[in-house]
């Protein structure tokens, strides 16, 4: 892997440019450290870092640009008329991609030698059982402009590799010459070198924000393909989810919604309740044993992962639902077909999110000044008329806000409702029924062989981005609620 | 004084006393002991519903470390294995494991014969108790050993799930009816072998170690192979999100200026910390997968996934124990001269270790348990049969990781993986556990109140 080597290269470089760095500050000071501007150590990490930083900087960006640049110059490659009806070049160029790998795994393997491989024609020799022979199955005979395209594209990326393997070291090199060539005693190594860390934690500290705009522009690229293939009406205002591989399918979120919407509302109906009770109860009945002891058990809810829940979900709690409400159970209706089913899932969500309500109210309710509390027991009020008529009352914004964060949470699952939801989408308003949701839609239309110019597949994007333009809302909307209502007893 | 009290009856109004409960005074009292109860309630049902599933697990789960073993001595003659007799190895390679199939048949008549037995059942139907994979067990051997050849070995093969499935109490006799695989007269037979002490349930190893099988062989699935896929996946996810999250963390917490960008910034990680797993798997796809061309199912993916996800739990705590080191060590640092990276590099990072610590065990864990971005990179629904062998082939060369692979046994048809999927999740719990606990610990044993 000649990334990796490169990389370790640098690192190589690094360190003995730390060596070289360190030791000419301390020969040009004859020796005497204290005569340095700034420690020994620092003109070391001078001279590593600007060898290092901007050398992997431009690898990384390097990296990341040239599939865009090779692919734009090979797609011109291809004579529009070649596209074939209904289909677009995105199809084609993954003909040639694929055909390159396959090219590059044959010279790998030593099926072909590099030249024979660049010389190749797809008159003389028959390129698909010749890649057949490593490993890549192609679906049809590859056409000469897509080998063409192809062999372009494998030069294109060499040329490029080596282009950046000779720019990257050059960089290095030239880093290292550099900062070594400024260092000696008068030299302020420290405040160098602290400006560049300074800078390095800035770019970190905005990896967050490129992975927001990763994830919106990921999902956006991918969803406007999508909505240019099929009809966004019928996504938003459709009443059908019903994919199709062989084309015109209807595909629309509404009934994906419903049952979203359907199996959260259960969770919460299950978790409110349970999880409200439990804070009051810890936090104004409890002693503080039984708190020490009652709210980590509770929370060991929160950390058990997901898929341990649809395991649940699936092989303890659905078979169980079948037997009482199912064929020959115990109440002798036949209202539930198999063991998936909105409540089978809306009830092991709601046991999931039962810490998360418990230990959100727990804080809000603690907020709560005491003197409120003081007050009302002052005046003859039980506890539980304080805390009905007190204390729920001035927490309530809280909660509401705690109550959105969990209904986004429950929106937002996916292995509960993959395993235990089911896969037919429908509006049905038995909870015996069973329903899909949007996750577990984009789970299946994205695993296995996809292909990334179909609508059956884009819709999962349109989907996710639904999905996250939803819990972002409701994130945003909680988090205001709750920061707008602990202002008020601050 | 009591008795001063108790003989001065206090005034009444309306007829009311303190010592004597009114009806509106009993009305709000019961009130009071419901309310009690709901809470009571609550709290029981959570722990009773923690309490199922912990049994649930474990008694679903316990099953897969225990296999059921049939010990065999099989002749391993040299008619069928080399008929040239030149222990030539490409000559014993040609020999297929269907070759190898007469022998185990022969080790059963004669195991019937020493033991007394009494079966009506032909010997390939007696062979049919035992595992598919027997076969090139054996023939794996005698490849490994071709000087054992001519000799008679013992051998402990698998039995077949549904034999194993009948020892646990999974598989009856009814249950059995319409199944092709077996009959009642091999799980008769199975009864006696079991008197005779050749069939045995014993702990198997290979579950916690070895590799996932194919669907018809339920009994030699194991998780070993993605548990390495699994500490590829966290060894990825802690070289990353630890130096990064930390990073950002000390230039939020200390070197910020309160303006709009660093607001949007905060806004950002908050909301990042709340977005469905489900959408980083989206991402990953279509940026590192479809975009970058990494090579789909490998444990870099997924590592890099779960480090977008992990990296906002990391920068949430880690700020939180940087908020948590007192100004006056920093002013201290500041006061002999320190410059200000050196103050935080120096002095309040150190102090703040500990907490850091605890944040990234709990956001691996928390990324340990994760399954659904995986779901959409790829890693499941193939069999990664063997360990890799170098760190680049465990960073690229596709493999599964735990919750996938227990994913992907949940959806399998036969029931027996399902006692497979619980005792997976027995090891995940148990990594899981192990980290909370580390995390506890360090935090108790390191963490300073100022």
């Amino acid at each position: 892997m000649p990334t990796l080597w490169l990389v370790c290269l640098l690192l190589v470089l690094a360190a003995a440019g730390f060596v070289m760095g360190r030791a000419r500050a301390l020969a040009s000071a004859g020796g005497d450290a204290r005569t340095l501007h700034s420690l020994p150590n620092y003109y070391g990490f001078n001279v590593a870092l600007t060898s290092l930083v901007p050398a992997l900087a431009v690898l990384a960006v390097w990296l990341l640009a040239q599939p865009i640049i090779v692919d734009t110059r090979v797609s011109k490659l291809i004579p529009a008329d070649m596209v074939p009806e209904g289909s677009t070049i995105g199809l084609v160029m993954s003909d040639v991609r694929r055909v390159a790998a396959g090219l590059d795994l044959a010279v790998d393997t030593g099926l072909l030698r590099a030249p024979e491989a660049a010389a190749l024609s797809a008159n003389e020799r028959d390129v698909r059982s010749l890649l057949g022979e490593v490993g890549v199955a192609l679906g049809a005979d590859v056409r000469p402009e897509v080998l063409a395209a192809a062999q372009r594209s494998r030069e294109l990326n060499h040329a490029g590799r080596l282009l950046m393997t000779v720019l990257v070291t050059g960089l290095a090199l030239a880093g290292l010459g550099w900062a070594y060539v400024r260092t000696n005693k008068e030299f302020r190594a420290r405040n160098v070198v602290e400006r560049g860390v300074l800078v390095l934690l800035i770019v970190a500290a905005s990896l967050a924000i490129l992975t927001t705009i990763g994830i919106v522009l990921s999902m956006l690229f991918e969803t406007s393909n999508f909505f240019r293939l099929h009809d966004w009406k019928d996504f938003f205002f459709g009443s059908t989810w019903a994919p199709n591989f062989r084309g015109d399918s209807e595909l629309s979120i509404l009934p994906l919604l419903w049952g979203t919407l359907y199996i959260s509302f259960i969770a919460l109906l299950v978790s409110v309740p349970i999880g409200l009770f439990a804070a009051i109860y810890l936090s104004e009945y409890a002693g503080k044993a039984t708190r020490a002891l009652a709210k980590p058990l509770l929370e060991i809810l929160a950390g058990i992962p997901t898929i341990v829940y649809g395991l649940f979900a699936l092989l303890t709690v659905g078979p169980t639902l079948a037997k009482v409400f199912g064929k020959g159970g115990l109440l002798g209706v036949e209202w539930m077909a198999g063991a998936t089913s909105v409540l089978t899932a809306g009830v092991v969500m709601g046991i999931m999110l039962i810490p998360f309500v418990s230990s959100l109210s727990d804080d809000i309710i603690n907020a709560v000044p005491q003197s409120m509390r003081d007050g009302s027991l002052g005046l003859g009020a039980t506890r539980s008329e304080t805390v009905r008529q007190v204390v729920l009352p001035a927490a309530l914004p809280g909660i509401v806000g705690a109550i959105l964060l969990a209904a986004s949470r429950a929106i937002g699952e996916t292995m509960i409702v993959v395993m235990g939801a089911g896969a037919i989408a429908k509006f049905s308003l038995n909870p015996l029924d069973t329903m899909t949701t949007i996750t577990t839609r984009i789970v299946s239309q994205l695993t296995g062989d996809t292909d990334f110019a179909s609508p059956e597949t884009l819709v999962a994007f349109a989907l996710g981005l639904t999905l996250f333009v939803l819990t972002l809302g409701l994130n945003v909307l909680a988090l205001y609620i709750v920061r707008k209502y602990r202002e008020q007893y601050e | 004084m009591t008795d001063l009290s108790a003989n001065s009856a206090p005034a009444t109004r309306h007829g009311a006393s303190l010592l004597k409960q009114n009806a509106r005074t009993r009305r709000r009292n019961r009130a009071e002991a419901r309310f009690r109860a709901y809470g009571i309630a609550a709290i029981a049902v959570g722990l009773a519903m923690l309490l199922v599933l912990v049994f649930n697990i474990v008694s679903k789960g316990v099953g897969a470390y225990s296999q059921t073993f049939v010990t065999l001595e099989v002749e391993l003659s040299e008619s069928k294995l080399d008929k040239k007799g030149n222990r030539d190895i490409e000559e014993i390679k040609k020999v297929s494991t269907f070759g190898y199939a007469p022998l185990i048949n022969n080790a059963f008549a004669a195991a019937v014969k020493e033991g007394g037995l009494e079966t009506r059942l032909k010997p390939k139907d007696q062979a049919g108790i035992l595992s598919k994979s027997a076969p090139a067990q054996l023939r794996d051997y005698v490849i490994a050993n071709p000087d054992k050849i001519g000799e008679t070995v013992s051998f402990r093969f698998l039995a077949n799930s549904r034999v194993d499935g009948y020892l646990k109490g999974r598989v009856t006799r009814d249950s059995i009816a319409n199944d092709k695989s077996i009959s009642a007269e091999q799980l008769d037979f199975v009864d006696q072998l079991a008197a005779a002490g050749i069939l045995k349930k014993t702990f198997n190893p290979d579950f916690v170690l070895g590799s996932d099988a194919s669907d018809q062989r339920p009994e030699s699935a194991g998780i070993g192979v993605s548990m390495v896929g699994s500490l590829f996946m966290m060894l990825v996810v802690l070289a990353l999100s630890l130096p990064i999250g930390v990073a950002a963390s000390i230039y939020l917490e200390e070197f910020a200026p309160k303006n709009w960008i660093t607001d949007i910034i905060e806004v950002n990680i908050s909301n990042l910390a709340a977005v469905p797993s489900i959408v980083f798997g989206i991402l990953g796809l279509a940026v590192f997968i479809n975009y970058m061309h990494l090579p789909m199912s490998a444990p870099l993916v997924g590592g890099l996934v779960l480090t977008l996800m992990t990296l906002p739990t990391i920068i949430i705590s880690t700020r939180a124990s940087l908020k948590a080191v007192p100004p006056s060590i920093r002013d201290a640092a500041l006061g002999v001269g320190a410059s200000k990276m050196q103050a935080v590099f120096h002095h309040v990072l150190p102090l703040a270790a500990p907490g850091i610590l605890t944040g990234t065990i709990i956001g691996l864990a928390q990324a340990l348990g994760e399954t659904a971005p995986l779901l959409l990179i790829g890693m499941v629904g193939f069999i990664a049969s063997n360990p890799p062998d170098s760190l680049a082939a465990g960073l690229l060369s596709p493999n599964s990781a735990m919750p996938a692979q227990i994913y992907e046994w949940a959806k399998r048809a036969d029931p027996a993986f399902y006692e497979r999927a619980w005792g997976g999740i027995i090891i995940l719990l148990v990594f899981l556990v192990t980290m909370n606990t580390l995390a506890v610990i360090l935090r108790r044993r390191f963490e300073r109140r100022w």
